[in-house]
């Protein structure tokens, strides 16, 4: 089975049950992680996902994260979901698609497939390598700022709202905070009174493989609080490594480059529904002159002309 | 050494008699941390001191606290004929809940070698095994795979359908309960494989853990509960 790179850039198709196009986002911690080998005997190419190396050395968020936690946390647990991801998609359909698509496929609306889960967990850990920087934590600014003390009140308060997520999140999983746009709590509602203020920030967690972007959001920011995350570090104590995560090590530039793509896309998308609501109005002309023929081949049986348009 | 009662009783009011109408309030249970019938370091190597200190001081301990907090809460929401709040407390009482119960089942599935840990069940149960799963290699080889492949956070368990009298291998999410899979569920044993349970000695080798934790399973216990109930 052949992938062409043409299919790669321009990946439409609808998932027959929704019937809406599959939306191809792309994150900026996400570059092009398909790289397409051909192996020499054979005229099969392969998709192979890459383990992306965190954009710091492993030493480099000490003390609050150590050595050994990305020694074993990228380099065992985030590496084994990249290469079963791998195992599990060659020779599918699934092969050639950028992880965010593999990610919504396989989610299945629910009904999970097998690859979900390695997918997600390469995608989440990817965003939250990215999440974080030597020397982050401190405040947000602009639009970002504004924003988080529109939606939560006060810097504070999403602090403390945030934090909780994660305490709260039991067993495995993650806390996010992420940029709802224009879409209604209910499964594939349409929102039928779009306004500004429907584009919020939200914190969600979410359990094991789980994320937001299965829900459509666009995701923010993410902490990891599986046990492994930070058992070495921090054993039992979820909260401390929590508070450290907010104070010492988030990557709030990240967050704000996410936002503002974010808003883009939010923005690109109404564009297109735009476009697309115009192209429907415009298609009603064509059902009146239809109307006509009928009225035609009534009246002259012998006509077989129904060229009209 | 049998293992002390972990229950200690508060009584609040008087007031047991039931076929009245009036929200009488009962005695609330509380719970404790039940004492290891061995040394945090007895199970060694198979499983490090280290971790049997925090599972059993920090982990398990935590559950309890948590349990009765919420125990205190639902009682009292009860009183009040407060719904909302009784329902809302569901889950923290099924995580915290559960892990209480658990790790109770967990630790007495556990002995030192010296204390028998590890010798593989004769009688009943031992026989029962070797009809249901061929042998006793093939029932560990299958809760192991089924143990390794779980997602997440959950248990890997050993049980009985006490009403079908048949053994059955089954897994649960997070801290739910085995009964949780089958009202007529009986843990013989459980295996936890949360992180906490074997990150720190044998780190993401999940597998590891769970070959070498065979050398410390107590199947004296399973095999009396096997017999209680299948008598």
């Amino acid at each position: 089975m052949a992938a062409t790179t043409s299919m790669v850039t321009s990946l439409t198709f609808t998932i027959p049950s929704l019937g809406f196009r599959l939306p191809t986002r792309s994150y900026p911690c996400v570059k092009p992680q398909r790289r397409f080998v051909r192996k020499a005997a054979s005229n099969v190419i392969t998709a192979t996902y890459e383990l992306k190396a965190p954009p710091y050395p492993l030493n480099a968020l000490e003390p609050h994260m150590s050595r050994e936690t990305l020694e074993y946390h990228w380099g065992k647990h985030h590496r084994t979901y990249v290469e079963n991801l791998n195992k599990q998609v060659v020779g599918t359909d699934l092969e050639g698609l950028s992880l965010e698509d593999i990610i919504i496929v396989t989610y299945n609306k629910g009904d999970i497939l097998p690859a979900f889960n390695n997918a997600a967990q390469a995608w989440n850990h990817d965003f939250f390598w990215e999440s974080m920087k030597p020397g982050g934590g401190g405040k947000p600014s602009g639009d970002l700022l504004h924003l988080i003390e529109r939606d939560f009140g006060s810097f504070e308060r999403f602090i403390e709202e945030f934090k909780s997520a994660a305490a709260t999140q039991f067993g495995s999983g993650w806390a996010w905070l992420a940029y709802k746009a224009n879409r209604l709590d209910v499964e594939n509602a349409v929102n039928p009174w779009p306004s500004e203020k429907d584009k919020k920030l939200v914190i969600v967690k979410s359990p094991n493989a789980m994320n937001p972007l299965v829900w459509d959001y666009f995701p923010l920011l993410t902490i990891d609080v599986w046990e492994h995350a930070y058992y070495l570090d921090f054993q039992n104590q979820r909260p401390d490594y929590i508070s450290v995560f907010m104070e010492k090590l988030v990557s709030w530039e990240t967050v704000n480059t996410r936002l503002e793509k974010a808003k883009a896309r939010a923005a690109e998308r109404e564009m297109e529904e735009e476009r697309r609501r115009k192209e429907e109005e415009e298609g009603k002309p064509t059902n009146e002159e239809d109307d006509d023929d009928d009225l035609e081949m009534y009246v002259d049986n012998d006509n077989d002309d129904s060229e009209a348009e | 050494m049998a293992l002390r009662s972990s229950v200690t009783r508060r009584t609040l009011t008087l007031g047991l008699n039931s076929t009245r109408l009036l929200p009488l309030s009962r005695s609330l249970q509380t719970f404790s941390l039940p004492d290891l019938p061995y040394d945090y370091g007895a199970l060694e190597p198979a499983i490090s001191g280290e971790i049997m200190q925090l599972h059993h001081q920090k982990h398990h301990h935590t559950y309890i606290t948590n349990y009765n907090k919420a125990l205190e809460q639902l009682h009292e929401a009860i009183q009040k004929g407060d719904s909302s709040t009784v329902v809302k407390l569901q889950s923290a009482i099924k995580f915290n809940g559960g892990g209480h119960v658990n790790h109770s089942i967990f630790w007495k599935n556990l002995a030192p070698i010296r204390e028998g840990g590890g010798e593989p069940p004769k009688a009943s149960l031992g026989w029962a095994i070797d009809t249901h799963f061929g042998s006793l290699e093939s029932l560990i080889q299958k809760m192991n795979t089924e143990g390794a492949a779980l997602q997440g956070s959950g248990w890997v368990w050993l049980g009985v359908n006490k009403e079908l009298k048949k053994l059955v291998i089954e897994t649960t999410p997070n801290q739910d309960p085995l009964v949780t899979k089958g009202p007529h569920l009986v843990p013989l044993l459980g295996i936890d494989v949360w992180e906490h349970a074997y990150y720190l000695q044998y780190k993401n080798v999940r597998p590891d853990y769970l070959k070498n934790i065979w050398k410390v399973i107590n199947w004296k216990y399973a095999s009396e509960v096997y017999e209680k109930e299948c008598a």
